[in-house]
């Protein structure tokens, strides 16, 4: 067992574990974007950055790092949440994230997070990019103005049902989540139309089709429910 | 004690954050205890007065007028406020954003004549509606769209008693 400290808690955590998983076990919030409990971490939006005292308050992402004897942690600090409230400004400058006419208006984690850190407005000049809407899909559409890249639906996708419909393309602000290297999601010969990637998706950028803002609550849960009742591989 | 000298003005936005305003109801008998409203789409006065303590501005700034009367504003203002989303981040008119500016006006009222092209009868559309800060200092953002009635008052009667308003989530979120 290790014992580690979280904000002056001492807290333990099983070989193995990130400092997230162990700070979560022990009731500690962590704020979180791209991590999905169900799926590898990937460390891709840095929401989770915590500081660590004994590696000269480097910040490492709390997602993806391991939790090790000794370290002592701070995970909420007034520089912890203006670098979380910076990331978020970027987030929303980057896309189209306009709230008022999202079908996920409401119940969206990109929106949480933004009211929780305090970002009532942002200092970064918006680009306003012309992206693509994907509707080609019977059930569900994607909206890329939507997107920050997390990657959930990728992980979903790849590592739960196993398809690996998605993927990205390009780089940097000018990656897109495409499905089969950039056919129109409907035209797809992977998607099984499970609707994981959807479910697992925090923002609105992937939807269920012909539903109401107000029915469209996802459900990422699903995703460790079902990896959590799979029978674990030795080796 | 004399009153707070109040204004509000409307730029590209629906009203809806005015109208969310006068939602404030019984409330709005201690605001005019509190404030007088010296400019606003609901009185009716026609030029924009000096001395001005606080201004409210709904919309983004989507054409010529709204640009000068921003700019007018803020020099007859001490404390200019961000009034919904619209004032905040653009919101529903930043839509057009993306696309050319002359693309828009020309798919809606077609080639010949195009009102909005250029300064004339109507004021020329900027080539992107910006939120109020892409142009002048804002003192205070109270985003919502609308901001509910309850949120307005909260941030209003922080104001008006001389607090720095800060809004806390629930009553910060956009949308």
């Amino acid at each position: 067992m290790i014992t580690l400290r979280v904000d002056g808690q001492d807290i333990t955590a099983s070989p193995g574990q990130t400092i997230l998983e162990a700070a979560v076990a022990a009731g500690i919030r962590i704020p979180t974007l791209c991590h999905l409990k169900g799926l590898t971490p990937r460390g891709a939006c840095r929401i989770c950055l915590v500081e660590v005292k004994n590696w000269n308050g480097r910040l490492v992402p709390a997602c993806a790092t391991p939790a090790e004897q000794g370290l002592d942690i701070v995970a909420h600090s007034q520089r912890l949440r203006d670098l979380r409230r910076t990331i978020l400004e970027l987030l929303f400058a980057e896309r189209n994230h306009v709230c008022a006419f999202c079908v996920s208006n409401g119940h969206c984690e990109l929106q949480t997070l933004a009211a929780e850190h305090g970002m009532e407005h942002v200092r970064f000049p918006y680009r306003f990019p012309a992206l693509p809407l994907d509707a080609s899909h019977p059930k569900y559409g994607i909206d890329h103005s939507r997107c920050v890249l997390c990657g959930r639906c990728v992980r979903a996708c790849s590592e739960v049902e196993g398809a690996m419909t998605w993927g990205f393309s390009g780089r940097g602000i000018h990656t897109l989540v495409e499905a089969d290297l950039g056919d129109p999601w409907g035209k797809s010969k992977t998607c099984t139309g499970c609707g994981k990637c959807v479910q697992a998706c925090p923002t609105g950028a992937l939807f269920e089709r012909g539903k109401a803002t107000s029915e469209q609550v996802k459900k990422g849960e699903l995703v460790a429910e079902v990896t959590e009742r799979r029978p674990r591989v030795q080796g | 004690m004399s009153k707070v000298r109040v204004a509000t003005a409307w730029f590209s936005g629906c009203s809806g954050c005015h109208m969310s305003f006068l939602d404030l109801d019984e409330r709005l008998l201690e605001f005019a205890g509190k404030a007088d409203l010296v400019f606003s789409p609901i009185v009716d006065i026609k030029e924009f007065p000096d001395g001005v303590d606080v201004t409210l501005i709904e919309g983004a700034v989507g054409n010529t007028e709204h640009l000068h009367l921003l700019q007018e504003i803020r020099r007859k203002t001490k404390v200019l406020v961000a009034f919904g989303d619209c004032a905040v981040t653009g919101n529903v008119p930043s839509l057009r954003n993306p696309l050319p500016r002359e693309d828009v006006l020309e798919s809606v009222y077609g080639k010949e004549g195009t009102p909005g092209l250029h300064e004339g009868e109507v004021p020329a559309l900027l080539p992107q509606a910006l939120p109020l800060h892409a142009y002048v200092q804002v003192d205070h953002f109270l985003p919502g769209c609308p901001p509910s009635a309850d949120r307005i008052w909260e941030f209003l009667r922080q104001l008006l008693s001389g607090q720095k308003p800060e809004l806390a989530a629930p009553l910060l979120t956009f949308g």
